[in-house]
């Protein structure tokens, strides 16, 4: 191990592994409002949107993110829609995390027993406040475990972004190895600064893991 | 109608260069799909063991592998084996090391999980019943555990096909570069080449996955 060499790099992996979280966050966020909103749609019924959205979880569900990225990054400017590395990157991770979320956010859903919305239709809710107020909240809580699966999941996927010719840690390592030929260095940083990103997610999912199997609701 | 660039497709072998790439990409799962599954059914028996340094062992194996990214353990095989062992690898092999390795980690863990999600009373009743362990394990734990694992093991083929898109990184000729080859070459005569041809490799990789997902769906919902 040559660790001045480490010191050397160490920031510019720093700077990679920020990018690597900021956009892996913004995608995050933009695939728990895709998916909450699918799940809703297909829990209520919704005519016609229903359809729209289960072809939309069929796709999403089986194609690779790389081609989906490829498609957004290298395909879309072709018929007019051109987006910077930054937003494709986000905007592929919300593509694909969309229909994970969704999932988890229905079984959360199903999950809700009928005697809550009954008792709450009882108490003179409106439909829109049974759904906020009743409903999501526990669904919500149900599914924070398998909602942070799908997060590990998805900054793990965020790996593919070098190809877009983002500047994330995976291009950055690539880019080193290139330039230095320091490939035991280069590659054990990479794996430090994954793990220093994705164990405390994983951690975070153990203990809610463990809290959530206490908490019962109107049982 | 603006110009699309599927036109490229029709063009001389184009669309058939870009099945074969599919193929490498579907080959390379399938020969690790047939290595690492009966090693990970081996694994997930071996992990139901009551035994402190195997369950330390197999459970270090399984999380490391689960929470690097795809990507991290091709480039570790791919530019390691040559730095550390002195070896060429090429990306086909370094690829399916890694996907042999993944698969025998997610393999035992969907093993170790059904062997547990059947009842003790289960083992209990076989053994009243008289039957050996072999016996027990063969006619009443195992046909149990295939059907809790053949919905989810068809799932893990369709996550590992989609991961296949990724050796494209270290250098593999599969689908995508195929697309990317077919691009360049047409740049001229089609300068839209790149949205037909990601978008035809968008459906082939559905038309590939979307069959198995259903299938494990409808065996999930028949089993359960």
């Amino acid at each position: 191990m040559d660790f001045g060499y480490i010191e050397k790099v160490w920031p510019l992996y720093q700077k990679a592994a920020l990018l690597t979280v900021k956009i892996g966050l913004e995608g995050v966020f933009l695939a728990i409002l895709t998916g909450l909103f699918c799940a809703v749609v297909l829990y209520e019924k919704v005519p016609v949107i229903r359809h729209i959205v289960t072809v939309y979880i069929e796709t999403s569900r089986n194609t690779p993110l790389l081609v989906q990225l490829f498609f957004i990054y290298y395909g879309l400017p072709k018929a007019g829609i051109m987006l910077s590395p930054e937003t494709c990157g986000a905007a592929g991770l919300a593509f694909l995390g969309g229909s994970y979320m969704a999932e988890a956010f229905r079984s959360g859903l199903q999950g809700v027993d009928n005697i809550q919305k009954e008792s709450a239709y009882s108490l003179g809710l409106s439909k829109a406040q049974i759904m906020c107020y009743v409903v999501l909240l526990q669904a919500v809580s149900t599914s924070i475990p398998a909602f942070l699966a799908n997060i590990i999941f998805l900054l793990k996927e965020t790996s593919v972004f070098s190809a877009v010719s983002l500047m994330d840690l995976m291009f950055t390592a690539k880019d080193l190895i290139g330039l230095y030929y320091k490939t035991t260095e280069s590659l054990t940083l990479l794996v430090v600064f994954y793990l220093v990103i994705l164990l405390p997610v994983l951690v975070a999912g153990a203990i809610a893991e463990r809290r959530l199997r206490y908490a019962g609701f109107g049982a | 109608m603006p110009d699309l660039g599927l036109e490229v497709l029709f063009k001389g072998s184009n669309m058939l260069r870009l099945l074969q790439g599919l193929w490498a990409a579907v080959e390379i799962s399938l020969v690790s799909i047939v290595t690492s599954f009966p090693l990970g059914i081996i694994l997930g028996i071996i992990m139901t063991k009551e035994n402190i340094l195997i369950k330390f062992l197999t459970k270090v194996y399984l999380e490391f592998i689960r929470i690097m990214p795809q990507l991290v353990l091709l480039f570790i095989v791919f530019f390691g084996s040559t730095k550390i062992l002195g070896i060429n690898l090429p990306g086909e092999t370094s690829a399916i090391i890694v996907f042999v390795l993944w698969g025998v980690a997610e393999m035992g863990d969907l093993t170790r999980s059904a062997i547990l999600s059947v009842p003790v009373h289960q083992y209990e009743s076989s053994k009243a019943l008289g039957l050996s362990k072999t016996q027990s394990y063969f006619y009443i734990i195992l046909p149990q555990t295939l059907r809790r694992l053949v919905p989810l093991s068809i799932n893990l083929v369709t996550r590992m096909v989609k991961t296949t898109s990724l050796v494209l990184m270290i250098g593999v000729v599969e689908v995508l570069k195929t697309g990317q080859q077919i691009i360049e070459a047409n740049r001229m005569t089609s300068p839209n080449a790149a949205f037909g041809v990601f978008l035809v490799i968008f459906i082939l990789y559905f038309l590939v996955c979307w069959p198995a997902s259903i299938a494990a769906r409808q065996l999930e919902k028949k089993w359960s």
